[in-house]
This record gives C-alpha cells, structure tokens and sequence, in this order.
C-alpha cells in the first residue's frame, strides 16, 4: 500500500486528526505522503513527504478545486490509498476524489482486517466487513478508532498550486454562541437521550444532576428537538466531555455521542436496550426505564 | 422550479437484527422499516421549498423492493407531487456509487434545480451517495446542511462542522444539499393529505433500465460487534437497582463522598 493522507486544517491550525491519519499509515505499516490545505507555520511534525496547498491562495472550503490538489498529490505520490478522517470535511471531499479515480470508497473504517475494511453498520449494532473492487481505494476513518501518531519529525514540503474555478462560494464560519453552561468543565454530567421520551421528562434529568451535584447534558436528537439548548450537547458536534462520573440516560450511544464521552472516569448507562452501543463504554449498565429509575434514584439520594 | 429529493428506507434502529443466511446482510423479515431519518429532513426541506416557490413539481424518488412504497406514500403525504419507485429487489447489495449512479441516470435527463438527499443512512451510513450524485450531474453539492436557504436562483446552508463551528456555503442552482439531523421539522402527515396522496402519480421503473455499472465494493460479511465492553449489567427491581447504584458510586468514584 501506499497511502496519502489528507490532513485537516481550519481556522488557521493544524487539527489533531492530522495525526490520527499517521497512526493509521504507521500501524499498517504503509508506505504514505501526506496532503494538506494548510500554511507553512502550522506543518505537522512527521517525518515524511507532504504536498502543502497554501491556504491564502486555495481557501479553507473549496471543494471542487481541493479535490483537483488532491489528486495532483495522488498522482505524484503514486499512491493507491487515499485515506481520509470521517470529518465534516473528509465525508465531504472523499466521494468526489473517488468518483474522480473510479476508486471504492470504505466509510468510516474502524479496523483494517486481513480480508478488508471493518466498518460500523445500523447504527454501530452490526459490523460489515468489506474490501474494495477497484485498484485505487479512498477510504474514510472513523474518528478516534485509530491511535494518534506522536508528533514527531519535519516534512519535506513540496508546494502545489491550482487554480480551477469552484462551483461553491465560502461564506465563512460561524461559532456556537456560548451558552450558560461550560460542560467541559463539570464533574459530574448526567445526561438525557431520546429513552426520557418527551420534553417534560428532561426536568427528572435535571433533578438527578443536582441531587448528583453536577450539570445536565443531552445526547443529539434531544438538543434537535429542542427539548434542551445546543450549549449542552454531548458528542463531536456538541462537546467532549470527560467528567469524574457521567450518567448516560436513555442513551443508545451513536458513534457521535460515544466519541464525546467515552474518556469519562466512569460511566453509569441506565437502558431498557441491554444490546445497545453504550454498553461498549459504560461501565454499569442498568437495564430500566430512565422515566421510573431516575426519580427513584433522585428520591434516594436526597433522602 | 423542478425539485428531487431521494431517501432511502431503513428498518427501524432499535431492533434486534439477526444475521441472513448470506452471512453479508440481515434478516428482513420481522422488522420495521421507516424512511431513513435524515431523509425525512431532505424530505421536509424539499416541501418547504416548494411551498416558497409556488410553481414548482416536487419529485420524491427511491431505490428498493416492494415494501419502500410505504416510504414514497409517506413522503407524497408530507407534500411531493410525484413519486418514483425504482424496484430492485437487490438494492442491499449495490454499493453507494451503484445507488448514485442509478439516481443521476434518472436525474440527467429531468433538469432539477435542486436536489436534497439525506447526508447518510442509518443502516449503512457512508454518506456518499449525495455527493456522488452531485459530481455525476456535474453541479455543486453542499453537504451537512443545517440551515437551507432559496433566493435568487441560489442556495445557501449552513454546514455542521465539528464542535459547535458551522460554515456558511453558496451555490447558484441547479445544486445537490444533503441534509443532516435537526435541519428542519419534519411533519407529520394528515389524514386529509394521506388521502389526497393515494391520488398521486406513483410511477414504477426497473433498476436495469437505469443502472448500467459494476459495483465498487465487495461485501464479504456482516458480524456482531465484538463485545468490549465490560460493562457490569444490572437488571431487577428498581429499588433494589437504586441501592446497588448508589452502592457503586459510594465504592468506585468520589461523587458522593461530598
């Protein structure tokens, strides 16, 4: 195999999946060359070869023409692996870099096994294995399933320039406004999935994280039904939280929440699904309905 | 405006899958299936569109066996104009450029303005399919929409990138939006509209006529994760869970010593 990884940058920094892409190459021991819109000042520290578009002339988001870079990279690298985080970003570019090298694409690869890809199927309940049909294969990499690489090291730069129109305009980015609460923070996280069934029921949550002493969280589709603000969102697209004890409440554990609590001390799930991901990284799962089982503890500990 | 929007239909997420016989997929008889939840979103998105607009023809289009006209139904109750059932009985086993190629064969010839697609499924989730159906029409695709705009002849989103951050993208029509969870509200439909849709034109194609291509990606088996965890799992009266609970955290972590 040999492999180019492309790396992510935004807002001006190198972001730390860089080094995840490396981890990847290193543990399969590949042969790779690194790829990425990004700046001079921010280099990742590796020892290897790295085609660098600068981002004052190509833009942060630009689809289309980082597709075309990305390919010259390819080209010259000779590579035929062209690997991806599972990113915003990289879910994004990867199908049209396929599409361009008549090349498969694995999503979302959490193992690389002796016949192929290990990939997570019907919400992470099943796994697929499969393996690409084509002599170039894009792949995807779910974040976090491969260990970072340490930094270490200076690339060899070799500087590529296009200047294919795009068929997108960059309007540029938008923060979160902060909200009442720093999550990031707290100790204690107890937090509410779509098992508290509908809205009135977020208060029990609330009541247990203050007998508990902590703050109340919520997994994605409750913050989408606006039952709880987005400031207390668990998950890549909320926060990463890693509290002394969060209690995940009917909380199935979709990769996305999972990514963002699964470094927590500990971790109680309460869940009528005994089957469901959270048991991969809980460490007590109990087997109830959070409507009846909350209360109860809540009564206890103020008791 | 001319609007397509395609979804896909899933079994429901929480059931109990059983690994088929093929030892590649799972089992479908004994389930639910709903259409696939970031659809509905493209779906919701795309009637909302053609509520602004006024003239427009709203076409909702998928690929599967007999059982995905539930899904069409659905979505011609929420508000399209026109259905599109592609049948192939297989449709498990094509591979996601196989599933784009097939759309964009049936979207090339149509001139849509705007194309919404879910940004993934929730069976398989490569999240590839809109895109590719946006390079093989050849027009810009926005991905990760959650918030759609329409004005001018031009789209604009907000992506959801990672930590809270979102990117404002624009596009000139035509142009492919894949739509990602909390975009919008999705409706329920009414009994009145459920009527109305029976009356709909719900047309039927065969997959051969619009898939001429290999597939990418061969599937070679469909496992139960390994179990990592080590979960301790409790299951009982919640009394006695309440006690045992609080037992734990009085042994294992800090919290309560305050």
């Amino acid at each position: 195999m040999k492999a180019l990884l492309v790396g992510e940058y935004r807002e001006g920094k190198l972001l730390e999946s860089t080094y995840e892409l490396i981890g990847f190459a290193k543990q399969l021991n590949a042969e790779f060359d690194l790829f990425m819109v990004g700046s001079k000042d921010q280099l990742p520290q590796v020892d290897a070869k790295l085609y660098l578009a600068d981002v004052t002339t190509v833009g942060e988001y630009n689809p289309s023409l980082h597709k075309q870079l990305i390919l010259e990279a390819a080209d010259k690298a000779g590579a035929d692996t062209i690997v991806f985080l599972h990113s915003s970003s990289g879910w994004d570019l990867a199908p049209r870099v396929a599409l361009a090298l008549n090349a498969a694409q694995v999503s979302e690869v959490v193992e690389v096994t002796a016949d192929g890809y290990l990939l997570p199927a019907c919400n992470a309940k099943l796994r697929r294995t499969v393996k690409s049909a084509t002599a170039k294969t894009v792949v995807t990499l779910q974040g976090g399933a491969f260990m970072a690489a340490d930094p270490g090291g200076a690339p060899q730069v070799e500087e590529l320039s296009s200047s294919a129109d795009g068929n997108t305009e960059f309007g540029g980015y938008e923060q979160a406004e902060a909200g009442e609460v720093d999550l990031g923070k707290a100790e204690i996280i107890v937090s509410a999935g779509r098992g508290v069934g509908k809205p009135e029921n977020v208060e029990m949550i609330q009541a247990l994280a203050k007998a508990l002493g902590g703050e109340y969280g919520a997994s994605r589709p409750v913050v989408d039904a606006g039952w709880v603000p987005h400031d207390r969102q668990v998950g890549t697209t909320g926060q990463v939280v890693s509290p002394k004890l969060y209690v995940a409440c009917g909380i199935s554990g979709a990769i996305q929440h999972l990514a963002g609590m699964k470094k927590s001390e500990f971790i109680l799930a309460i869940n009528t699904d005994k089957d469901a991901p959270i048991n991969e990284v809980a460490d007590v799962l109990v087997v109830a309905d959070i409507k009846q089982f909350a209360p109860a503890l809540t009564a206890k500990l103020e008791g | 405006m001319n609007i397509l929007v395609c979804i896909k239909q899933v079994p429901d997420m929480e059931s109990r899958f059983k690994i088929a016989a093929s030892g590649t997929w799972f089992e479908e008889s004994d389930l639910a299936w709903r259409i696939n939840e970031y659809d509905e979103f493209a779906v919701e998105q795309a009637v909302q569109l053609k509520e602004q607009l006024g003239d427009s023809d709203l076409t909702v289009l998928t690929i599967g066996p007999a059982r995905v006209k539930e899904a069409l139904k659905k979505s011609l109750a929420m508000g399209c104009d026109r259905a599109l059932h592609v049948v192939d009985d297989a449709a498990h086993e094509k591979d996601p450029f196989q599933i784009a190629s097939t759309i964009a064969a049936f979207a090339k010839e149509k001139s849509f303005d705007v194309i919404f697609t879910g940004m993934q499924s929730q069976d398989r989730g490569s999240g590839q399919v809109g895109v590719l159906v946006g390079e093989l029409l050849n027009i810009p695709a926005l991905t990760t929409a959650v918030e759609f705009a329409c004005e001018d002849g031009a789209v604009t989103v907000r992506r959801e990138l990672e930590g809270g951050l979102k990117a404002v993208v624009k596009a000139q029509t035509p142009a492919l939006v894949t739509c990602q969870l909390g975009l919008n509200t999705p409706r329920y439909p009414t009994l009145p509209n459920i009527m109305k849709a029976k009356k709909k034109e719900l047309l039927e194609v065969p997959v051969n006529d619009l898939l001429n291509e290999e597939s990418r990606l061969t599937a070679l088996s469909l496992t139960y994760p390994e179990k990592k965890g080590s979960a301790l799992i409790l299951e009982g009266e919640i009394s006695d869970l309440v006690d045992k609970v609080i037992g734990i955290l009085k042994e294992k972590t800090a919290v309560l010593a305050k």
